[in-house]
């Protein structure tokens, strides 16, 4: 049995299959991913994320510490509840993990890492946090829950009353307390909406209000598809500590100014000097199938890998992020070569796949 | 609980068979869409392909997984569904009616009674779960 978030309950009560992830019993899907996925696509859905892990840094030098900690940086952040989407590297200019940094104030940053990295994320964190004086306290005690689709808001203008007004006021990428619940306009979908980090026993009625008022709660199922149309990495499959950000579609998320050094920025340096190898990029199948993780992909470029593959329910295609040589061009042809070894008709394609209900790509 | 129709064969690999005249009907059970999740696509043999018994012969793919289906019994495919194509959800929502996969003339006109019978198919259910 792994670890169970204070939503759990909520779960086996509407009938999800529960699976493990990251050392998480989490719902997978409530009976059709599918359905899941499109209501948060056409309408609003409810996700559990609270196996994500909230933790606080604190201190004078919080700023400075974090600037040296991660590849993106936080002096981007100018105002109080502004979130920041960046790579926790090593040394190599591997991926730790990705994460988001909310800066709260002056001496307080929230970051929210992945489940299965968290407890090295921490310690690394506390391994470099002396020289700066910060304190690095994980959040166990709080929840999270994302609440996304075009939907979303009206549903939050009827669950959450008056605090709403502040969430409406909120652009992307920008969060803010109601008492001591943060509220930020962040995602994994591709869709409007909002996430909240609320205290655990707090959380099932939060849950069960949204659900009255029909948002859909939606499993790891649909997250997984709803990121992949939106072209969004998942740690572990398409970057992880052997490659580096610049191989991961994430160069955007890396920040080389000359003035600041961060952790990692010489390897990449030194990568960019010799020329990046492989890059991550989308794939589209022409036949009807499914992309696969760990399928090989050919094109007159050599071989490639599918690092994340689904079926797109939005499209209807077989769809994917793959790792391929950097002399691959988006809308080449190449083939994806099947699981008996049967080769099918593929194009790569610049992700996002499906934003905002829209399809992106041309079939 | 996954049902198991008490007029049905089945197979260990979670294949159902119904005897039709002189052919018999293969789909998969309800178990077996239940752990694959929202089927997505369907790779059916062709009419007139000869099937060996327990040999793959079509390809059930859901959003999570590729599954092979096996032959119930040797035999000659007659028909296939067609509709599957652009509705492979109808093996989630009616596996055992509609979510019908292809049909076969038995090499052995008894071949379906060699296998499972509803109680033994629920025998095994429980001891795999």
């Amino acid at each position: 049995m792994g670890h169970r978030t204070p939503l759990y309950e909520e779960h086996v009560k509407a009938g999800a299959r529960m699976v493990d992830f990251g050392g998480w019993d989490m719902p997978l899907h409530y009976g059709s991913q599918v359905a899941e996925h499109h209501a948060v696509r056409q309408q609003a859905g409810i996700f559990d994320v609270s196996h994500m892990r909230a933790v606080e840094v604190r201190g004078a030098d919080a700023r400075a510490y974090l600037r040296y900690m991660l590849a993106n940086d936080v002096d981007k952040l100018g105002t109080p509840g502004k979130a920041l989407y960046g790579c926790l590297l090593n040394e190599q200019g591997g991926v730790l993990d990705d994460l988001i940094v909310y800066f709260l104030a002056p001496d307080w940053f929230r970051l929210v890492v992945n489940a299965g990295p968290a407890e090295g994320d921490i310690a690394w964190l506390r391994a470099h946090a002396g020289r700066f004086g910060v304190d690095i306290a994980p959040r166990p005690d709080l929840a999270m829950i994302a609440v996304q689709g075009p939907r979303a808001d009206e549903a939050a203008s009827r669950v959450l009353g008056e605090a709403h007004a502040t969430l409406a006021r909120l652009k992307p990428f920008h969060g803010a307390f109601i008492g001591d619940t943060f509220l930020a306009r962040t995602g994994y979908t591709g869709e409007a909406g909002f996430e909240i980090l609320i205290d655990a026993r707090e959380a099932p009625g939060l849950w069960r209000r949204f659900t009255d008022h029909g948002v859909v709660p939606a499993g790891l199922g649909a997250r997984d598809t709803l990121r992949l149309e939106a072209g969004m990495n998942l740690y572990g499959h398409d970057m992880d500590a052997t490659v580096s950000p610049l191989e991961s579609g994430l160069a955007w998320t890396v920040s080389l100014a000359a003035e600041r050094e961060f952790i990692g920025r010489s390897a990449l340096l030194r990568q960019r000097a010799q020329g990046v190898t492989r890059r991550l990029t989308g794939l589209l199948l022409r036949a009807p199938g499914v992309v696969r993780d760990g399928q090989d992909l050919q094109g007159p470029w050599g071989r490639g890998t599918v690092t994340s593959g689904s079926f797109s329910p939005s499209l209807a295609r077989g769809i994917g992020l793959v790792r391929v040589p950097a002399a691959a061009a988006d809308g080449d042809a190449c083939e994806l070569i099947g699981r008996s070894g049967q080769v099918l008709d593929a194009r790569l394609v610049t992700p996002p796949f499906v934003r905002q209900g829209r399809a992106l790509i041309d079939l | 609980m996954s049902k198991v129709p008490g007029d049905l064969r089945y197979t260990k690999s979670h294949e159902w068979v119904r005897e039709e005249g002189a052919l018999v009907v293969v789909g998969i059970t309800d178990h077996a869409q239940d752990l694959m999740g929202d089927m997505v696509f369907v790779e059916l043999p062709k009419p007139g392909t000869r099937l060996d018994a327990g040999k793959e012969c079509a390809v059930v793919e859901s959003v999570k997984a590729a599954s092979d289906v096996y032959a119930p019994v040797a035999g000659e495919v007659t028909a296939v569904n067609e509709a599957l194509a652009s509705a492979p959800e109808t093996l989630n929502t009616d596996p055992y009616g509609n979510g019908w996969l292809f049909k076969v003339k038995p090499a052995d006109p008894g071949a379906a009674h060699t296998l499972l019978d509803a109680s033994a198919y629920e025998t095994l259910l429980a001891s795999e779960t």
